[in-house]
């Protein structure tokens, strides 16, 4: 989630109070939005993914001003129209086909309000635009530009201009193989045939959106006063959403918006921006019996218009800059926040529902007991493990579930048994008192396209002993004694096992399913665990086991 | 204690010791008049000094202890005697070398000696035996009687030990004096009485099956035991400390009336995420935060299902959402991970339930993952416990106060909710805690009522779903002084062994 750093002062001046520092920080935490801390001129908050329109100083003061009760209700934004016109052209269908446009006039900018464009346009591009994959923002200087404007797209060696920051004319080509900027964002260009190009009458280009401006219109500077903006992608929803929070965020810094003319060449002719106000129904009993309040028509208006909305007749009017309305229950978490979560009175409901604890789980936890009372120590290890341990090691190998984007190589597959995870244990105690008596009850992946992940989830019991003496009897011992205490009956077989020594490792199965190995691992395994202590080892198959408890 | 009592608590080699102390007040002379072993004897003098019956009193002081020369003349003789039983008929000096076998080094010492004993003349280089000789030979010398005492402390010799021991350090190697810590035993005023009773032999250190045979036990009185004594420590078996904490947190939801979920760790994206309503391009969804299986790649996806959901994010299907308004892409959908959250089961129960069973509750307490790099703070895998209720009545209330119980009974007196966002609640809430024992507040977790979105297509119906998933890994560390989370899956069996129990 984006952290924003925003200033104080500015902050103070668009809320129009300064609240008390402890109220401050309370309130902004109570709004949404995480307060990281406040020092100084700096106010440090995390602002949560649904709420874009709060990233910059004057988008976060809005909300808290008519939070805290200063200015409170539907924000009046005036657009004025104006005679300029943009054309989208064919050819950029299929590449990023829809923009939403706008002009601010009067904005004499200076180097404080350059520096919190450049910020809002930064945060917006990593939230709500996607590391600009979902739309992408370009600012350029009125004056500068001839009308009408087209938005088209070109072989990019048609396309020759000089990029932000550079001296010289290029070709797109160039640029995007030169310009540090643009190759950040290269893999966003999907088809390589042909690229989106902002142009003026002039054919003078722009931009090639997402990736870079062109020197020459779109370098903000102090001084200037009037801009042109566009917002590039995919969905005119979206862009003109992201648009409207732009423009309302320029209008609270001092600006004018004037709307423009947007023809698609195939067809469609709109104004942009789109500052219309949409309106969703608001149902007093949803919204009562959820939150579990009997707030009156008028407390829900009160609280709505806390939140930055209008209420009209049964309707809340949604402010334009909102991205996040999609349903009447976004409404009713505004109308929680106005009237304070700290203000809910909890209330257990009397309502009879009977507890049911998994069976597999108590079964689990019979026969941790059992092997409390033979006086084990349960250890608990991690479900990741590498293939180092689980196979080379061990001397034996497996069908392993491998992980796609695991950061180390000591955690990149999930464990396939638990003997190795055990071994690992023992190899970090050597420095304590044997005997060593452990065990673990935990699940161990395999490969089985029979599943519906194509992975099969078993829980398995491994014990293991190690000291002086230990030999294979204590621990078939140990299964023979958990077997009599379930009341399984069950057959051993000699059999032979990589990691254990030959002639002393048995397989145990019940019913014909082979449910344990049991013996004593060899002087090899040992050894590759750094470990010089004799180890005797069973590891059952807790899954199927509990099955045949079950008969 | 009466000194009677105390007498029957005397251990076999107590009472050995406590027997001769009246005639010794060093350990080393309790040794040779008992026959105890040094250690036998120090334990001894331990235990009685435990029970105030004595007082060891520890110098540092000078010890004379014998040296090389001096246990050889120990055993065989001084060499001055040596030398004059050799010395049978007048020999030439030059010549005593050979007729006496002795270090030559030492024959002018003896000569020395001999001739202050008038013990042989010495004349024109001939050395003669006189008549006092064999009266020399005959008594014990005051050297002779000192080195039969060593070792021995400066402080206990006599006049004639301090005399026998200046002429023998004359002499090279026969005795060495060395800077030791020596004890000397009193006995108290309780110990004297004690020591003046009549100490018998008649205790029984053992109750036998054989005397409970012959009936033997009935002339003896059992040695009584200092019960105060410290005792080897012992461990026992043990589940990991982290599980009974969990044990205690399911029993919690059990005794709330919840029945418990359960589920597998790798899912598709679709139930962890899609299914939750979880945009397709959300933040949360990117590589760093989950483990992405790269071998099966892969799953299969519940078709009705996949329908519904599919409507919900494109357009909000029949829900009255919006929806997300893009499009969703199944394939996203198939992909395998390792679930990040537990409200994966809680989903999964929402589409297995009937409408007709509720109100219902459930829990579930499980690992999840996030691709994280271990730190002090962080863990690629903890553990999370989720709940649900689905209950046509159920609101934020509720909400608030199973939350509240449940962290009450887990030893915090308070919470306090804030506002938070997740794209499967609304209301959203970041549920924080409040820690009396280090005066802070802990964001534990997050909660909130399932959107329609969510409920829908699931459960078929939008009824009111509370929801929470809960980290518990900050709460156990704190309760068991853990600092670093690591520690909780280190399996030192030490700690394993020592940890203090789970006493909620």
């Amino acid at each position: 989630m984006p952290t924003v750093t925003l200033n104080k002062q500015v902050v103070e001046k668009s809320v129009g109070k300064k609240l008390p520092l402890e109220i401050l920080k309370d309130r902004i935490s109570m709004l949404g939005t995480a307060l990281e801390h406040i020092e100084q001129d700096d106010i440090v908050v995390e602002v949560f993914p649904n709420r874009p329109d709060m990233l910059s100083e004057q988008g976060f003061a809005r909300a808290l001003s008519s939070f805290v009760g200063v200015k409170t209700g539907l924000r009046k934004y005036d657009v004025k129209k104006s005679n300029y016109k943009v054309v989208v052209e064919k050819a950029v269908r299929g590449y990023r086909p829809k923009t939403s446009v706008a002009v601010v006039k009067d904005l004499q900018l200076n180097e404080e309000k350059i520096g919190e464009i450049m910020q809002i346009q930064e945060k917006l591009h990593t939230t709500y635009c996607r590391n600009r994959k979902k739309a992408a923002i370009g600012f350029y200087v009125l004056d500068q530009l001839a009308f009408p404007l087209r938005y088209s797209a070109l072989p990019p060696e048609k396309i020759k201009f000089t990029p932000l920051g550079f001296e010289k004319e290029m070709s797109a080509v160039q640029i995007i193989q030169q310009h540090p900027t643009c190759q950040k964002y290269t893999y966003l260009i999907e088809k390589k045939d042909k690229i989106p190009v902002w142009m003026d009458a002039h054919k003078n280009v722009m931009s090639i959106p997402p990736l870079i401006n062109s020197n020459n219109t779109g370098k903000l500077v102090s001084g200037v006063n009037d801009v042109f903006i566009e917002c590039s992608g995919y969905d005119q929803r979206v862009l003109d959403k992201l648009m409207n929070i732009l423009v309302t965020t320029l209008a609270d810094m001092g600006g004018t918006i004037y709307s423009l003319e947007l023809s698609y060449e195939d067809g469609e002719k709109l104004v942009s921006p789109n500052l219309m106000l949409e309106k969703m129904k608001v149902d007093l009993n949803y919204i009562n019996k959820r939150l579990g309040l009997d707030l009156k028509e008028n407390e829900i208006k009160k609280c709505l218009e806390q939140m930055g909305y209008g209420y009209e007749k049964g309707f809340a009017v949604i402010p334009a800059y909102r991205a996040d309305i999609l349903h009447q229950a976004d409404l009713m978490e505004d109308i929680a926040i106005a009237y304070g979560y700290e203000k809910f009175q909890e209330e257990i409901p009397n309502v009879a529902t009977t507890a049911r604890e998994s069976p597999f789980e108590k079964f689990k936890e019979k026969i941790a007991q059992l092997l409390v009372g033979l006086h084990m120590n349960e250890v608990n290890t991690f479900h990741l493990s590498n293939r180092e341990t689980q196979e080379k090691k061990m001397q034996h190998s497996l069908q392993i579930v491998e992980l796609a984007n695991a950061l180390t190589e000591d955690y990149n597959v999930m464990r396939a048994w638990l003997i190795p995870h055990l071994l690992e244990v023992l190899k970090n105690n050597k420095h304590h008192e044997y005997p060593q008596n452990i065990f673990m009850l935990g699940t161990v992946f395999k490969q089985n396209p029979k599943t519906e992940t194509g992975v099969q989830e078993d829980t398995r019991l491994c014990v293991m002993h190690t000291h002086e003496h230990v030999n294979f009897t204590e621990l078939k011992q140990i299964i023979d004694y958990l077997m009599r205490m379930l009341h399984i009956t069950y057959e051993i077989k000699e059999v032979e096992h990589s990691s254990f020594i030959p002639g002393r490792v048995a397989r145990i199965s019940c019913k014909n399913i082979d449910i344990a190995y049991v013996g004593e691992l060899t002087p090899t395994v040992i050894k590759n665990f750094e470990l010089d202590m004799p180890v005797a080892c069973f590891e059952l198959n807790c899954s199927e086991l509990f099955k045949l408890a079950l008969l | 204690m009466d000194e009677d009592k105390l007498l029957a608590s005397l251990h076999p080699l107590e009472r050995q010791v406590l027997a001769v102390l009246n005639k010794a007040s060093t350990p080393e002379e309790i040794e040779r008049l008992t026959k105890l072993s040094e250690v036998e004897v120090m334990r001894a003098l331990h235990w009685l000094k435990n029970k105030d019956l004595l007082t060891i009193e520890v110098k540092e002081t000078d010890v004379i202890e014998l040296d090389k020369n001096g246990s050889d003349a120990l055993k065989n003789g001084l060499v001055e005697k040596r030398f004059i039983r050799t010395l049978t008929k007048p020999t030439k000096i030059q010549d005593l070398a050979t007729t006496i076998k002795i270090d030559p080094a030492e024959i002018n010492v003896c000569l020395g000696i001999l001739r202050a004993k008038q013990a042989i003349i010495l004349d024109k280089g001939i050395v003669t035996r006189t008549k006092q000789a064999d009266e020399f030979l005959k008594n014990e010398s005051l050297e002779e009687r000192f080195l039969k005492k060593l070792p021995i402390q400066s402080t206990m010799m006599s006049d004639e030990d301090k005399s026998a021991l200046e002429s023998l350090k004359k002499r090279k190697q026969f005795v060495k004096v060395e800077a030791k810590k020596a004890r000397t035993i009193q006995l108290s005023d309780l110990g004297k009485k004690v020591a003046g009773k009549k100490i018998t032999d008649n205790f029984a250190e053992r109750l036998t099956s054989e005397m409970l045979k012959q009936n033997a036990w009935k002339d003896k009185t059992f040695r009584r035991y200092d019960v105060a004594l410290e005792v080897p420590k012992i461990f026992g078996g043990r589940r990991h400390f982290v599980n009974e904490a969990m044990l205690y947190i399911k029993r919690i939801w059990l005794d709330l009336g919840f029945e418990e979920m359960e589920g597998n760790m790798i899912q598709t994206n679709f139930w962890n995420l899609d299914a939750l309503f979880v945009p397709q391009d959300h933040p949360a969804r990117t590589m760093q935060d989950t483990f992405y299986l790269k071998n099966p790649r892969e799953g299969t996806l519940p078709k009705e299902l996949v329908k519904k959901v599919k409507a919900v994010h494109e357009n909000g299907g029949d829900t009255g959402s919006k929806g997300w308004q893009y499009a969703w892409n199944e394939k996203v959908a198939t992909e395998n991970v390792l679930r990040t959250h537990m409200t994966v089961l809680s989903a999964q129960t929402l589409a297995k339930i009937k409408k007709e069973q509720l109100p219902k509750k459930f829990f579930s307490v499980g690992r999840v993952f996030r691709n994280e790099t271990l730190d002090w703070s962080h863990l690629f895998e903890f553990h999370q416990v989720d709940g649900i209720v689905i209950d046509p009545n159920a609101n934020f209330r509720h909400l608030k106060a199973y939350l509240k119980i449940f962290y009450q009974k887990m030893g915090f007196t308070d919470i306090r909710l804030r506002p938070a966002h997740f794209p499967y609640t609304e209301p959203s809430v970041e549920v924080d805690v409040y820690d009396p024992h280090h005066d802070e507040w802990l964001e534990l977790g997050g909660a909130g009522i399932f959107r329609p979105e969510v409920v829908k297509p699931l459960l078929g119906e939008d009824i009111p779903v509370l929801a929470w998933g809960l980290g518990l890994e900050r709460i156990i560390s704190r309760y068991y002084k853990i600092t670093d989370i690591r520690d909780l899956y280190r399996n030192d069996l030490k700690q394993i062994r020592e940890m203090k129990a789970w006493m909620l």
